[in-house]
């Protein structure tokens, strides 16, 4: 398709910090190539606010190629935009129309508190790895890495769980704020996996344990997570975390 | 001239290391507690350090710019990592992946840390399979290889597209491990702003707190650099946004040498550029060379044709393909280093037969037609699937059905700050490790070769060698930095850097600057360069730091979150050191690896080294703002290797 450049009005979320209320602003943005991804779009958008001596929005974005997990976003009503199984990163702006408006908020999760503008705090997301998202072993005197056969099939489902960024689109989706997709990738990943069967069912207590503490709602598996995960992530692993939650309870 | 010390131990290559290791000075487990460490960026070097430091005892404060250690830019790493397991039984050994790596490097790597570096690569799979990173494997169950740039063996180890990730997030489930047991103070959002240095030993660093703007000190025994490569100073380039070289430049300037500052990598495979709104360049892994053949028109009139839109590469028949590296490179076809491989499409490109629509005409075809005709759709799609989603989304192309465009961007630095054998550089207590060091790479890395030396750095080399430091130092209190004054002092000097940018109050973005920079850059310290282009290079580099200086614009206060801000103090570092890697490239008389002088080259056009008077590593150090730094050399000596013409075209 070829690129030609389009007309945009954008309503943009601005909040100065934690604390204040927040509003929407609206802004004119004019010949916009298709070709540009939206983030490229805001880099456009705040080029112009600083030749105007206004504060650029402020948003999160590191590597800009759907990996990292940085970037957030909602834009019209959906995380991520409205292509899918991509980060707002990678989406482009041939999805949108001349003369579109274009309505962009950050995550609205108690969990994930506004830190300015378009970013958020997902330190939650850290203490619930910290309390059980990894294999205990420390670094050197391990064997060969041949020496446990692990079959495909399991390789590749493992390999599909671990494929999560940490964005938080999950969360941000769900009517109850639950962070169970995100933490039954982990889980699953690890159980699927002879190295990290081993604490299988500790691991998701102690996961569930600290998601809860946090304030994360219940899973009501509405599905809307796996909808909008850029990484599709499906709700199979959460019936796997739910397997070994149950399995650490009956052992308790 | 201070004489560099590159501390490489006694005895045959093959023995150096477990030599150092059985000599080396420890740390008591009970001293362990007494010390602390910081550890600056949390990639697969950092975040494999803070925690495997942290579990033997070490107290460790770890920093990075972004909000989790987990979105280091080595997450973006696709490709795979080289290990020499010989799983495949293909021939591979240690050797070979050391002697790989020298060739691959152009013969301007150090022989004891490279020898090191192959020893340790197995232990490296091993973890990280502990750990549960999700490898390819065969049907057996065994793990899967596939075959890298530079190498005739299968030795790189993958996890889909998505290998630094899964490596990543490895080493960062062991950091968090560490930081739950309250092993390792985490500070996200945090980047570093100067090193501290204490009677000639590196003792902290002054930090700005992101989000309050704060500016911070904090105390360590010893100083890990671990914050990744410079590449983003071409402004364009397949480095993450922020991405940046100031932690290098600060360490710089405080003292510490920085080396072959001009050998950065020009991957060969990249989406061509687009437009000037671009932001960033997203590569295309290099192990779709396995697969992929890369070809242009082989007549003129078909380039302006496909140019125009008027032809459809895919109608092309075979015998008007140019599949050059082929043609070239018989002995590595598709498979020859990154260096040979960029230049190669250049050199075509120049001549007229490039086949994208941007202004220089600049691109070249990777087709999988051949190999989804050979193994079925299928197979292509479980090896490559999410990069062909991923290019997909970026072009609108489907690369299914007609072939990807490519063509070389900006990726690694193999320059960097310059370390001894201890991965310790010129201020005793300071370390670098990962991109951010020179070490491993000579001038040319090959590929998966950056994510092997990361987490050996990470986990098996610093863990060691930084003890033989720490043993001196447990009975050094810690100091409180709230009183220290040299702690002040630097903290007064952070504070009136940012005054003086924040008061510039100019009317010129930080971006703008910093795509002038990228263009001069580019243009002239880019794939090829030679001495009148290197100077001019040097005055524009100039002109562009006078202006930024006299008509910057940051909107917003200091004190608070301010992005313009952050940006700002990078680019200004990126102003001095886009000049440094000049000169460094002036200097080098010679063509070499990524290094390419157009004076010097062989009649057919291939890099020429001039291993009699440029056989050295260059080190500079700096001498004052406004004055010339001083190079120091650090003369190479291959024991165990026969210094040849890297020959690519027979095996
Ligand atoms: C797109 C892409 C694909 C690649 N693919 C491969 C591959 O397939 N195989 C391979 O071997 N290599 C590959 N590489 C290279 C490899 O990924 C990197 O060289 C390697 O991961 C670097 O790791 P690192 O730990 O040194 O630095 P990084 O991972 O870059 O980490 C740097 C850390 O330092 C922190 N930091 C930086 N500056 C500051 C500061 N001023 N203050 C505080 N913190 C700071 C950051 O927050 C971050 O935590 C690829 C690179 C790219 C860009
Ligand atoms: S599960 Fe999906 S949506 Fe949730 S954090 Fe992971 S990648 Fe993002
Ligand atoms: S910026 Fe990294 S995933 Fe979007």
């Amino acid at each position: 398709m070829a690129s030609k450049n389009i007309n945009l009005k954008l309503k943009v979320w601005r909040q100065e910090n934690a604390k204040s209320k927040g509003q929407f602003e609206n802004y004119d943005l004019k010949n916009i190539s298709t070709d540009s991804s939206f983030l490229e779009m805001i880099d456009v958008l705040n080029e112009q606010l600083v030749g105007e001596n206004k504060e650029p929005v402020a948003f999160d974005h590191d590597c800009r190629e759907g990996i990292c997990g940085m970037c957030s976003l909602f834009i019209n009503g959906q995380a991520h935009g409205p292509d899918s199984l991509i980060t707002t990163c990678q989406l482009h702006m041939r999805k949108f129309k001349d003369g579109e408006t274009i309505t962009i908020e950050p995550w609205r999760v108690g969990s994930f508190p506004v830190i300015k503008d378009l970013m958020v705090d997902r330190t939650a997301y850290e203490k619930i790895m910290q309390a059980g998202g990894f294999v205990s072993v420390n670094t050197g005197g391990i064997p060969d890495a041949n020496a446990i056969p692990i079959p495909k099939p399991n390789a590749d489902e493992a390999m599909d769980a671990a494929a999560c960024i940490g964005c938080g689109a999950c969360v941000a989706t769900c009517k109850n704020s639950s962070a169970m997709l995100f933490v039954s990738a982990k889980v699953s990943q690890l159980a699927l996996l002879p190295q990290g069967r081993v604490e299988a069912s500790i691991r998701a207590k102690n996961m569930v344990a600290k998601m809860d503490e946090l304030g994360f709602g219940n899973c009501s598996n509405t599905g809307a997570c796996e909808m909008e995960c850029p990484k599709g992530i499906t709700l199979a692993h959460i019936a796997r975390l739910n397997r070994e939650f149950l399995c650490a309870n009956v052992k308790d | 001239m201070t004489k560099l010390n590159s501390k490489i131990p006694e005895g045959k290559l093959k023995d150096k290391w477990s030599n150092y290791k059985a000599h080396q000075n420890l740390v008591n487990p009970a001293n362990k507690r007494k010390i602390d460490v910081i550890v600056v960026g949390t990639g697969l070097a950092g975040g494999a350090a803070a925690a495997s430091l942290a579990e033997l005892g070490f107290k460790v404060k770890n920093f990075c710019y972004q909000d989790s250690p987990r979105r280091a830019h080595s997450i973006a790493a696709q490709g795979g990592i080289n290990a020499a397991k010989n799983y495949p039984n293909d021939g591979d050994t240690v050797y070979r992946l050391f002697y790989d790596t020298i060739k691959g490097g152009d013969y301007r790597a150090r022989e004891s840390n490279v020898y090191r570096l192959a020893e340790v690569s197995n232990s490296i799979i091993d973890q990280s399979v502990a750990q549960g990173v999700p490898f390819a494997r065969e049907y057996g169950g065994l793990l899967d290889n596939r075959s890298f740039g530079g190498a005739l063996v299968s030795r790189t180890f993958y996890a889909r597209g998505q290998t630094g990730q899964q490596l990543l997030l490895g080493a960062y489930s062991g950091l968090s491990r560490q930081i739950g047991l309250g092993n390792v103070e985490m500070f996200n959002r945090t980047e570093l702003m100067d090193i501290v240095v204490i009677d000639g030993k590196a003792r902290g660093i002054v930090t700005r707190n992101l989000i309050t703007g704060k500016i911070e000190s904090h105390f360590g025994h010893a100083v890990v650099l671990a914050t990744g490569g410079y590449g983003n100073v071409f402004f364009l380039s397949t480095n993450a946004m922020g991405s940046n070289g100031s932690a290098a430049w600060k360490a710089y300037k405080k003292g510490a040498f920085m080396s072959n500052p001009c050998f950065v990598q020009i991957h060969p495979t990249a989406i061509p550029q687009h437009g000037d709104f671009q932001s960033k360049l997203t590569l295309m892994s290099e192990s779709l060379r396995n697969d992929g053949r890369i070809w242009v028109p082989r007549k003129k009139e078909d380039a302006v044709a496909i140019r125009e839109g008027k032809k459809r590469p895919e109608d092309l028949p075979d015998e008007d393909r140019d599949f050059y590296l082929e043609r070239r490179y018989p002995a590595f076809g598709n498979l020859v280093p990154r260096d040979v491989a960029a230049r190669a499409a250049k050199e075509r490109t120049d001549a007229g037969f490039g086949i994208e629509n941007n202004p220089k005409k600049e691109g070249v075809y990777l087709d999988f037609k051949y190999a989804i005709k050979r193994l079925g759709r299928d197979a292509i799609e479980e090896r490559y699937g999410n990069l062909f989603q991923m290019y997909e989304k970026i072009t609108d192309d489907n690369p299914y059905k007609t072939p990807m465009k490519i063509f070389p961007a900006i990726h690694y630095s193999m320059g960097g700050i310059w370390v001894d054998y201890e991965l310790q550089t010129t201020i005793p207590g300071l370390f670098a490790a990962g991109e951010a060091n020179f070490s491993d790479h000579g001038a040319n890395r090959l590929g998966a070769s950056a994510l092997m030396q990361g987490l050996a750095d990470g986990y098996f080399v610093l863990p060691y060698t930084i003890q033989n430091y720490l043993a001196y130092e447990f009975d050094t209190p810690r100091m409180d930095p709230k009183t220290q004054k040299e702690f002040k002092k630097t903290e007064d000097e952070v504070k009136a850097r940012i005054d003086k940018l924040m008061n510039i109050k100019g009317k010129q973005s930080v971006d703008s600057f910093h795509k002038r920079l990228g263009r001069v850059m580019w243009d002239k310290v880019g794939m090829a360069r030679d001495g009148k282009g290197l100077q001019t290079a040097i005055n524009e580099i100039k002109q562009i730091r006078k202006e930024f200086w006299q008509d910057l614009k940051i909107p917003g206060e200091k004190e608070t979150l301010n992005v313009e801000l952050e940006k700002a103090n990078r680019v200004a570092d990126f102003l001095e050191l886009g000049e440094l890697m000049a000169r460094d490239a002036l200097a080098r008389k010679e063509s070499c690896g990524g290094h390419f002088r157009t004076e010097y080259r062989s009649e057919e056009g291939e890099a020429k080294r001039n291993d009699a008077e440029y056989m050295y590593v260059a080190a500079w150090e700096y001498k004052g703002d406004n004055k010339e730094p001083a190079l120091h050399k650090e003369p190479l000596q291959y024991e165990e290797i026969e210094v040849k013409t890297r020959n690519y075209k027979t095996a």
